[in-house]
This record gives structure tokens, C-alpha cells and sequence, in this order.
């Protein structure tokens, strides 16, 4: 709240002056990237972009194309609202959140096409999918608004890190047991095949996710004890 | 200013849309050749893919302009529509109109000698629309190579109609029975024939978890073929209907 009275000019010197005191990787600084890897990890602890984790994470590649994707949006919305933030007027800050996210979307989609046309057949419809991801509209409203640049920068960077991480492992198990490939490429030896190992097709459906996803979340809990509620 | 006044609202959302608009409008119009240029490049890749040459998409226009020697714009009754360029037909809109005014692109490829015919296909899968080309062999008849593609089909399943063990399974399969009718090629879940040895059955092996796409591939390549029969047959076609 008093953020938003002070004029734009000494923000910006006290900004400054912050980034003066405080190293770049400073441990708090630090903490932006590794939280979202454990302790608050956008998925398994705020249960957020789990649409996305069920629908793409049937094979290794397109789960990884997607974090990269998805770190890239993140990370450059992030610092243009946290550019903008002591300008976006309050009543229309989420409007004005997704048409940053939407352009910057399209933007990629239409430069991909022209210059980088496999990768962007990869991702055909993923890509879509990143504007309605509610991890970025979440970082954007509950951190960029709030902070300065280089820090809006970092949390992009570990939300987007710690939801890739989940993906990736999902993707892993679903790919492996599903199809018995990785990154397309065939693992489970044809020898296993013909004494009689059968891939399991249930998990190449989008339950199999969810209950990956419990699985990760219950191994989680587990280790950090801290997470569990406590009713 | 006041941050929550409501001049100040629609400044910076009349601001904010003028600068979004244009940066995305000239991004687009600035890449539309190259996007164009893909596109046109990667279509010339999926034909003389069906016909067995596998290149890169810097060399596709080279080895397109080579191979293929003639791009026909075919009417219902078989004749062919000289007014219009083939390889500028877009299924996806012709597709919708009638059949008596739609014209079925044909391109005929010529490999040393050896003539074959690419037919493009365009259905529907389970989620969005798939599509593809089908090489016919000199007898009009034997398929010499497919290639499918789609928008949506979902990853792991229906999207492995792109994969090259699933395209090679309508390599040498049948499209018109012993008598002569189209039959086009089922991909079926009942053919007892998991490795696709018997290639005058009319079906291919399907997918499984992937029913309906393999529906619409099937559905696909019949209802686009029925439109190229009569020229097919026109053509001094001697079906060889060498069933050994």
C-alpha cells in the first residue's frame, strides 16, 4: 500500500539504492529460485498449472519444450509488469496482466514460425496453453506487482523451474511406463517384451497424471514434514 | 496523476492497446513471407516424402520442381480444371463447399521413369483436423507412401499417426478390391495382423488408446480417394489386379 503513494522517481532511487546494499545473489535472492523447487512449489504445494502438468506430460519432449517455453514467458512478463507497476492502474491490473502475457505468447509463437519452424510444430498447441497457465497470471499478481525488477526476474525463473521440475518427472514415469521410450527413443530392452512385459497404457491416459502428481505430492510431505496442514 | 481515477484508466488502456496492437501487427506482417515460405517449403517435403525421397526443407523446392512434373486441379467427373494451380488449392476450405465445385489437387511425380500419384487427404481426428498425403504407384492402385499430420491429436496416441512405423504400415496395401471398387484401407483394431504382413487386406494395424483418430484416417483417405476414381479410372487405368 505505501508503495503505491510514492512517487515513481524516488521508488526507482530507493530501488537503487537496494540493489547497492543487496548482492545480486544475495541468500535472499537465492531463495526466490530454490523455494519453488521444495518448499513452495507451484504444483505440489500450490496445486497450481495442473492442467497443463496432465495434458503434456505423455512424453519427455514436449514436457521439456514446455518449461523452456514456459520459464521464457515467465520470466520476461515478470519483469515487464514489474516494470510497469507503479503505472498499471489498480482496476484493471489483471486485464492488463493478460494481454502482457498474450502478447508476449503470440509474439514467440509468430517469431518461431518464421525462424525457428520445428520447434514451433513442437509446441502447435502448448503454446496456447501457456496464456491460460495460472502460474504466470499467479506470479504476476502476487509478485511482480510487488517487487522490483532483478527479483521479479529470479521468481520467474524458480517458478517456472519448479514447475518444469515436476513436469519433467511426470513426463519421465508416463513416457517410461507408457510407452517404454524416453525422449522417443526406445529403453525397455525387446528381450523384456518377449517374456512378456507390456507397456501400460493407462498411463499414457491423463489419470495416471493426477496420480503421479499425488505420488510426488505424498513423497514430498514425507520428507518435509513442514508441509503437512495441520487439520 | 491519480493512479485510480477513471481518466487515468482509460489512458493507459488506450495507451497500452495502441502499443500491444501494433507491435503484434507488425511482427506479424513482417513474417508473414518467411512464415508463408515454411509452410509452402514443408508441403513440397510431405509430397516427395509419399514418393520415398526424404530431404531437408532447404532442399525441398530443388527436388519438388525435379520430381514432380505435373500439378492437376481435378473436377468430380475426372477432367481437369487447367484455370486453376493445384499446389494453391487449400483442402481445408475446399473441403467445405460442394463436391460438384470443389477441385481434388493430383500431383503426378515422375522418379526416373517410374510415374506415381500423391493424393492429399484432410478429415477430422479426435480433437482438431488431421491430414496427409498418399502416394499411389504406377498402377494406381498399390500405395507407395503416406504421410499424416494433425493439429491437436493428443500427444502419446493419436498424435503417433506422424511416426514413420505407423505411416509405413499403408506401404504396399490396396486400395481398390479384386472387382475394381474403392475400399480405401481400414485401419482396424480386429485384423489380426499386428505386424501388417498381409497387404491385400485393405487394413493396417491400428493404435491403441487412439480409436477415433484411427477413424478418421480411415475415413479420410475413402471419402478423398471416391473423388479421385474416375480419373483414375479415365486415364487408360489397367487396375493391376495381380492378387498373388
Amino acid at each position: 500500500m505505501e508503495e503505491k503513494k510514492a512517487n515513481p522517481v524516488e521508488e526507482a532511487t530507493i530501488l537503487f539504492v537496494n540493489k547497492e546494499k543487496e548482492p545480486l545473489f544475495s541468500k535472499k535472492n537465492r531463495k526466490l529460485l530454490s523455494d519453488p523447487m521444495d518448499d513452495n512449489n507451484p504444483i505440489t504445494v500450490q496445486v497450481l498449472g495442473i492442467c497443463s502438468a496432465l495434458a503434456i506430460t505423455v512424453q519427455l519432449k514436449p514436457a521439456l519444450v514446455m518449461s523452456v517455453s514456459v520459464m521464457v514467458v515467465m520470466a520476461a512478463s515478470n519483469v515487464i509488469i514489474s516494470l510497469l507497476r507503479n503505472l498499471i492502474p489498480n482496476r484493471i491490473r489483471i486485464i492488463v496482466q493478460l494481454v502482457v502475457v498474450a502478447s508476449m505468447v503470440i509474439l514467440v509463437d509468430q517469431v518461431l514460425r518464421a525462424y525457428a519452424y520445428d520447434v514451433s510444430k513442437e509446441l502447435s498447441i502448448f503454446i496456447g496453453l501457456i496464456i491460460t497457465n495460472c502460474i504466470v497470471m499467479g506470479r504476476l499478481e502476487a509478485f511482480a506487482l510487488g517487487h522490483g525488477v532483478w527479483k521479479s526476474f529470479l521468481d520467474g525463473i524458480g517458478n517456472a523451474a519448479g514447475y518444469g521440475f515436476i513436469l519433467i518427472v511426470v513426463a519421465f514415469f508416463r513416457e517410461l511406463l507408457g510407452s517404454g521410450k524416453l525422449l522417443g527413443f526406445q529403453v525397455v530392452p525387446d528381450a523384456l517384451y518377449e517374456m512378456g512385459y507390456e507397456n501400460n497404457g493407462l498411463m499414457l491416459l491423463s489419470p495416471m497424471a493426477l496420480i503421479t502428481v499425488g505420488i510426488l505430492i505424498w513423497i514430498q510431505r514425507a520428507r518435509n514434514r513442514s508441509l503437512i496442514e495441520k487439520n | 496523476m491519480n493512479r485510480d481515477s477513471n481518466a487515468y484508466t482509460f489512458l493507459f488502456a488506450t495507451v497500452m492497446v495502441l502499443i500491444v496492437a501494433s507491435a503484434l501487427a507488425f511482427t506479424a506482417t513482417s513474417l508473414k513471407d518467411l512464415q508463408a515460405s515454411n509452410v509452402r517449403k514443408e508441403k513440397m517435403q510431405n509430397i516427395l516424402a509419399t514418393i520415398g525421397i526424404k530431404t531437408d526443407r532447404e532442399m525441398a523446392e530443388t527436388l519438388y520442381n525435379k520430381f514432380i512434373v505435373e500439378e492437376l486441379s481435378l473436377v468430380t467427373g475426372g477432367s481437369v480444371d487447367s484455370d486453376i494451380d493445384a499446389f494453391e488449392l487449400e483442402l481445408n476450405k475446399e473441403i467445405k463447399k460442394p463436391v460438384s465445385e470443389q477441385r481434388f489437387p493430383l500431383y503426378v511425380a515422375n522418379v526416373e521413369g517410374v510415374k506415381s500419384y500423391v493424393v492429399p487427404l484432410r478429415g477430422a481426428g479426435l480433437w482438431n483436423a488431421i491430414w496427409g498425403y498418399i502416394a499411389l504407384e504406377e498402377d494406381k492402385n498399390t500405395i507407395k507412401g503416406a504421410v499424416f499430420d494433425h493439429v491437436g491429436e493428443t500427444a502419446g496416441l493419436g498424435a503417433e499417426i506422424t511416426q514413420q512405423w505407423f505411416q509405413n504400415r499403408f506401404v504396399g496395401e490396396k486400395i481398390f478390391d479384386t472387382a475394381g471398387k474403392l475400399v480405401g484401407i481400414n485401419v482396424s483394431k480386429t485384423n489380426n495382423d499386428p505386424k501388417d504382413l498381409d497387404k491385400n487386406d485393405h487394413e493396417v494395424d491400428a493404435i491403441s488408446g487412439a480409436t477415433i483418430t484411427g477413424d478418421g484416417v480411415t475415413e479420410m483417405i475413402t471419402e478423398r480417394l471416391q473423388h479421385y476414381v474416375p480419373y483414375l479410372k479415365t486415364t487408360a487405368m489397367t487396375l493391376a489386379l495381380n492378387y498373388n
